[in-house]
């Protein structure tokens, strides 16, 4: 951990040597989560309601999932990069050092321009926390935590399976990003809004919507059962085939050039 | 210490003919191609050997030193080096290796190189009183006092070479992989660097093993070559063993007034031209003072010179030989 910390402050230091850069790629971020925002405004002058859900209601739900993302890409982006790690010979470095290899990817490499996201879903927080009538309790507040903590392990996950798939190919990759990026998109709005079979989908097969809508019926207090609660945190086991497939990628693995 | 028995590595490479056409074919069915990069790979190395590993390009070299390293894992066969496996217990055998591969950098590219190094202490956990002196030594040897401070990427390229040293040795490994250590450097410090290994393996008794292109280097640094060719080792023996099985001959010119002088016994004519001649000479049937006592009695000699043939000609002679 505290060679992590280290880490933080190298990537830190030299991410200030190019400062303009730093400021544009953060605006950069910042602006182009800025649009999702504005679409979901727009919407909101036309329609006082998507599915049931008021404005304050579904910019909830669009700032925990833009958090957990956040969050997950913050932390995680080593994984979000793999591909470009295992083209460089990067891991084979990682591989020949004394240390456990998730670590070593994840303080690979931390982009501090996705700050610009964060707090980006800050400021939503900071609009619709408030603006969205809930009666705020200890429960209800436990609630969004572990919908913003247990959505980015689930995002990280994405990542993670993501990073795996580029074991066995380099091309063909980017249809990974219609969950990641996808998932991020379409989480703007509670799943329920595109219907039976994508909720489905989203429930069994990829848990976004165990940390966005279900809990976000126990927040809007639609739901009183205390399993909505809890949903989210029946999306952590998904980390556990990511991990796995990760593994299986790894033992294939076959190096480049010399 | 290493240990490596009937080391089998095959890749799988897909394989795309050019053209749009065969790129759309290709999405639905793919032909792969068995690339066997190794092909029963055996032999020992003992603790403090100096070992030269030697082959054309694609002949297997970084797939076996990757093998060593732990990164990469055989089909079949046994790798045993200081009583481990190294793709099985990965984090305690790198504990006692030294990786360095020429093209890749192991800095951090936008930090200090004192950083770095301060970085990989805590990476391997180096205690502060071995890695202080370690560094003190390492930086006084290759002289890299001012560049300490110094961002990875401004560094030249024999800079960056020493750095690298530095960054595999700080803690104190028993083997040391380098991967064409000299690579693309200039003269100076190509000597510095050849300079640094041999200190180091008569001084901490480390065990080196190089992959290079570059004869010099094996010729300054190595008492053992192994050569590979198409993933199989050809050859494993001294330069002097290298030496004897390549055809060993010597050229003598001269340069003469008069008619072109006769050859004696053992002498070939490889080039004639008025006033010049190069000849081939075998050793063992005339040594050079008597072929040039030969060439003198006929014709005045302006000038002589005698060359014998380079390590770079020999294993260039080698691989033809062996057809690789």
């Amino acid at each position: 951990m505290r060679l992590y910390l280290k880490f933080v402050a190298m990537h830190l230091q030299s991410q200030m040597q190019y400062k303009i850069s730093f400021f544009l790629l953060a605006l950069g971020q910042f602006l182009v989560s800025f649009t999702a925002l504005l679409g979901v405004s727009f919407m909101f002058t036309r329609f006082n309601a998507v599915d049931g859900f008021r404005f304050p209601e579904v910019l909830l739900c669009l700032a925990t999932v833009l958090m957990a993302f956040s969050l997950a890409e913050l932390f995680g982006r080593g994984f979000d990069h793999f591909p470009r790690i295992i083209r460089s010979g990067e891991l084979d470095r990682m591989l020949v050092r004394p240390r456990p290899l998730v670590p070593q990817v994840l303080a690979s490499l931390i982009e501090f321009s996705r700050l610009g996201r964060l707090v980006q879903a800050i400021l939503v927080f900071c609009y619709a926390i408030p603006a969205s009538g809930i009666h705020w309790t200890w429960d209800k507040a436990l609630t969004l935590c572990l919908m913003v903590l247990c959505g980015s392990i689930v995002f990280f996950s994405l990542f993670v399976i993501y990073a795996a798939f580029s074991f066995f190919t380099i091309e063909g990759l980017e249809f990974m990003n219609v969950f990641t990026d996808g998932g991020r998109e379409f989480g703007r709005y509670p799943y329920s809004i595109y219907g039976r079979e994508v909720l489905r989908f989203f429930t069994y097969v990829i848990p976004l919507a165990l940390f966005q809508y279900y809990p976000l019926l126990y927040l809007l207090g639609r739901r009183t059962s205390i399993l909505y609660m809890l949903m989210p945190l029946l999306a952590l086991p998904f980390a556990i085939p990511a991990y796995a497939f990760w593994r299986y990628g790894l033992s294939k693995y076959n190096s480049t050039g010399s | 210490m290493i240990h490596l028995e009937g080391i089998n590595k095959t890749f799988r490479v897909a394989r795309r003919k050019s053209g749009f056409g065969r790129a759309l074919q290709a999405l639905f069915s793919r032909e792969y191609e068995l690339i066997h990069a190794l092909q029963d790979v055996s032999f020992s190395i003992s603790q403090g050997e100096m070992v030269g590993y030697i082959g054309p390009n694609g002949a297997g070299k970084s797939t076996t030193i990757k093998i060593m390293c732990g990164i990469l894992r055989p089909d079949s066969g046994v790798c045993n080096i200081d009583g481990r496996t190294p793709w099985q217990d990965r984090i305690d055998h790198v504990r006692n290796i030294g990786v360095v591969f020429g093209q890749r950098s192991q800095l951090w590219w936008d930090v200090p190189v004192g950083d770095s190094f301060d970085l990989i202490r805590d990476i391997y956990k180096i205690d502060a009183r071995r890695y202080k002196r370690n560094l003190e030594e390492l930086v006084a040897l290759l002289d890299l006092e001012e560049i300490l401070k110094t961002p990875t990427r401004t560094l030249s390229l024999g800079q960056r070479m020493r750095c690298e040293l530095v960054a595999s040795l700080l803690h104190s490994p028993k083997i040391l992989f380098l991967d064409e250590p000299t690579i693309g450097l200039d003269a100076v410090s190509k000597i510095a660097v050849r300079q640094f290994i041999k200190d180091l393996n008569s001084r901490r008794g480390t065990t080196v093993i190089l992959t290079t292109h570059d004869m010099q280097d094996i010729e300054a640094l190595t008492e053992r070559i192994l050569l590979i060719g198409k993933g199989r080792i050809l050859m494993d023996g001294s330069l002097e063993e290298l030496k004897k099985r390549s055809s060993w001959r010597k050229t003598i010119t001269f340069e003469y007034l008069g008619p072109q002088p006769a050859l004696d016994a053992g002498m070939t004519l490889r080039e004639a031209r008025p006033g010049r001649i190069v000849v081939y000479l075998e050793p063992e049937v005339c040594s050079a003072a008597e072929a040039i006592a030969h060439i003198s009695r006929q014709v005045e000699v302006k000038d002589v010179s005698v060359a014998g043939i380079s390590a770079e000609e020999m294993v260039a002679g080698l691989y033809r030989e062996y057809d690789i």
